[in-house]
Order: structure tokens, then sequence, then C-alpha cells
């Protein structure tokens, strides 16, 4: 109920200012243009949405798979956690822009370098809250699992693996709107479709309300895709309060 | 220096142990002959333990010579696995020893039953009162199969009422399952109550400042004159 109020008071405001005349209409389009532009253009918008979804679902998937594995590699590896951990962090530093044209030379305009971008730009949380939740594990839990003679990976299997599984999808809750973002400039980079590239068309052609009626599904992605991984990780750790203490 | 059976029981002579620049435990001795429950009691921070830590082969001593039969730990907080349900917690030691979820849950569930836990075997520990908590904790102990029981303060965290019953509830379980047993508490009643001998440490580093032996029948009553002079001298022998 508050969240809704809350957008409307938001999209109130902003209506009467666009209405105002104090902008141009074309640099900011009132609400009720955008919401034109959302019925008229739904088919377009549609189809343009589903390509962005897929791309950002198989990116996240991707930045899942390589961020776990990262996690639990550098969790057993006290070298490759030296050596590799601040190369990660490094790998967030590097601006997007600069690095697709490279991944659009390598991989095509097709799926590929979208994949590759929104998992780079979103894994690193992934990698943080996985490893974190790996080492976390209750130390007296430890102690006794080592008295009940349990194995290098029995305790993986039986302690660390449980509750590490949902720190992944909670750093993957974190590298939602990130993902998002990284879409865009993956199809600002070079694509036929997809959101991104229907809001770097409709900008030169004066379309702004459909590049707003744009963004919105974005953002609407973004939070469809926030939720999803919400009740994914409540249904792997039902106990209030997340990970174990 | 450790780890040679002694018959199902403990025996440690003239332990010592520092972390670093810390004293914990100065010269320890200490037997438990099978089957025997022995209880070490003392002030916080007086090394019991790592002492447990010790008998369970967690730790090794910097001097003295530890001989114990495999044992097993339970930590003073439960230590429960959050995100599974109460029987498969009891039968992770059964799963550690390679069988599979069913095998597991089965071979725990006769025991679980007889400890009052029947209709709660897929209650998360977050769903289960602090008592029960300890008796799904104590199961799990049980069953890793071990002659020695190493049990930390294992009621602490209970309220008087519910550490009460549970005391006489172990002291049951451990009639039926005879196992040997180190129990470190700070509640000189608990120790009179449940075990046949009482070792009392000095604060840290801790050594043994008393050895009390406690022949009575059980069960025990904690008002029984018997105990009542038991547990002065246990105060007497802490306050010194």
């Amino acid at each position: 109920m508050m969240p809704a109020l809350l957008v409307l008071a938001f999209l109130g405001v902003w209506e009467a200012y666009a209405r105002s005349g104090a902008v141009d209409e074309l640099i900011l389009p009132a609400p009720t243009q955008i919401a034109d532009a959302l019925s008229q253009d739904r088919a377009l918008l549609w189809d343009n949405l589903l390509v962005t979804a897929s791309e950002v679902a198989v990116g996240l998937l991707a930045a899942l798979a390589l961020g776990f594995g990262l996690a639990v590699a550098l969790h057993f590896s006290r070298t490759a956690r030296r050596a590799v951990y601040p190369l990660l962090v490094a790998s967030q530093a590097l601006p997007v822009v600069v690095v697709a044209p490279l991944l659009l030379v390598w991989l095509g305009f097709g799926l590929g370098p979208k994949v590759v971008i929104i998992a780079l730009v979103s894994f690193f949380p992934i990698v943080v809250t996985t490893l974190d939740a790996l080492r976390g594990v209750d130390d007296d839990l430890r102690k006794l699992l080592r008295t009940m003679d349990a194995t290098r990976w029995q305790a993986f299997r039986f302690a660390e693996l449980p509750a590490a599984a949902p720190a992944a999808l909670s750093g993957a809750k974190i590298a939602v709107a990130v993902s998002v973002i990284g879409a865009v400039f993956a199809e600002y980079a070079g694509s036929s479709s997809g959101l991104g590239h229907l809001i770097l068309q409709a900008i030169p052609q004066l379309q702004t309300a459909r590049a707003y009626a744009a963004v919105a599904l974005l953002a609407a992605l973004a939070v469809s895709l926030f939720y999803l991984f919400t009740a994914a990780e409540r249904w792997l750790n039902p106990r209030p309060g997340g990970p174990p203490s | 220096m450790r780890r040679a059976t002694d018959e199902g029981g403990v025996l440690m002579e003239g332990v010592d142990k520092s972390f670093g620049a810390l004293r914990v435990l100065d010269g320890v001795s200490l037997h438990a002959a099978a089957g025997e429950v022995v209880a070490v009691v003392g002030p916080s921070g007086c090394g019991k333990s790592t002492l447990l830590e010790l008998a369970c082969g967690l730790q090794a001593a910097d001097r003295g010579e530890i001989r114990a039969a495999p044992a097993v730990l339970m930590p003073q907080r439960d230590s429960l696995l959050p995100w599974a349900g109460a029987l498969d917690n009891a039968a992770l030691p059964l799963r550690l020893k390679g069988q599979d979820r069913t095998t597991a849950r089965a071979g725990a569930h006769a025991t679980f039953e007889a400890f009052g836990l029947a209709g709660f075997e897929s209650s998360k520990p977050h769903q289960l009162s602090g008592g029960m908590r300890q008796r799904v904790s104590f199961l799990r102990t049980l069953l890793a199969g071990k002659p020695v029981l190493c049990l930390d303060e294992p009621f602490g965290a209970l309220d008087a009422l519910t550490r009460q019953e549970l005391q006489a509830w172990l002291a049951g379980a451990l009639t039926t399952q005879p196992r040997t047993v180190l129990l470190v508490t700070h509640d000189v009643e608990e120790a009179l109550v449940l075990a046949d001998r009482v070792c009392v440490l000095s604060p840290r580093p801790g050594s043994v400042r008393a050895t009390l032996d406690v022949e009575l029948p059980r069960p025990r009553s904690r008002t029984d004159a018997r105990i009542v002079a038991l547990r002065e001298r246990a105060l007497q022998e802490l306050a010194a």
C-alpha cells in the first residue's frame, strides 16, 4: 500500500512539473505521455522486452554459475584467494563501454556478448556473498563435524554448501539492477533488438516518451527479478533473518 | 601422546595448554572410566571448553598425557543446521557414515521418538523450544556412536525449569544408552545430580582444586542432605 502511494505522489509531482512547461517534453515527457507510449507501442515494447529479459536471465544464470564456482574455488584454496580476489575487484572497475566493442569483435552481434557483459557486471557480489557464507560457517559446527569424523568434502556438502546457496542468491539480488544496466550498455554497443536498442533508436527520433516507456519496463524487470531471487532464497533457507549465524 | 584407547574412558595426566602467552590449563589430571559421568566445574574462562577439545582431539596438549577413546563434542550452542528439519539434524552423523538420507532418518527415528520428539520430525530448529533443540542436539551427539561424549554446558542457555527437566531427562537417557561422559558446567548442582565424580577447577590457568566422588544412587534429588553437603564443599573449593 505504502509503495503504491509513494509512486502515485511521485508521478503526480512529475506530471505537474512536466505539464508546467518548465522543461521541454522532448527532454522529460509527462507520466501520462509515457503511459500512452506504453499502450500504443505495446507490441514493439513487448518484443524488445522479451529480448532484453532473456539476455538478463541468461546473463544472471551465467553470473550465478561463475560466481558460485569462483567462490568455492577461492574458499578451498588460500593461494587462489590471495592471487585472484584482487583481480576480481579490478574486473569490476572495467568500463563496459571500453570492452564491449572487443566482445562484439570476438562474439558477434548475437546473445553472446550481452551475456558476457551482464555476467561480468553481475558476478562480483555473488562471489562476495557466497564466499562470506562459506567461510562464515559456525566454528562450533566445524568442531562438531570434525569429532564426527566428517571429511573436508562432507563438511562442504552438509554445512558449507547449504549455507552458501541462499547467499549466492542474495548476491544475485544485489546484482539485479546492475545486470539490467549492463544489458542496456551491451545493446548500445551493438544490437538490432532489445529495450536498450529501442532507447538508442527512440531518442534521436524524438520519441522520448517511448524511451521512457522502455525505461519503465527495465525497472519493472529489475523489480520482478529481485522478488524472484528473494523467493528462491526463502525457499532454500526458510529461517527468518536469512543465512545461519 | 593421545588416542590410545583407554577401554572406552578418558585419562588425562598433568596436561598443560597455552594459546600463545595465555596459559589456559596447568597440570590438569582427570580420569573417567568407561561408563562414568565426570563433571568439570569452574569459573568462566578457566579452560573447561579447552579441556573438552583436548579430550576430543581437536587440540593437542603442550605437555602431559591424554588417553581417550574416540570422543564426540556437543558444543555449548546447539549448532543445529538451521535449514534442516529436526530428524535430519539428528541423523547427520549417520549421513557422515555414508548412509543415504532415507536410511539415516530411519536409523535415527526410533531414538527420536523415545526422546519425546515425535511429531517434530520436519520442524526447523527455529521452530523448536530451547529444550527440544538440546534434545535433538544430544541425540545427534549420541548417534555419532562414539564411546565418549563431551558435553559443553549442554543446558547453559535454558531457563531454570527446563534445565531441571532436561537434567532428569539426560540422566534417564544415559541409563538406556550408557556412555562415558565429560560434562562441563558452571552449575555445581547440575554436576552433583548427574555425575559420578566432580572435578573443581581453579580460575585460569585451570588446575584441579578438588575431586569429589558422588557415590549416591540415582535418581538424585538436589535437596538430598548429602548433595547439599557436597555442594557446600564444591562451592568452598570454587571460592578458595
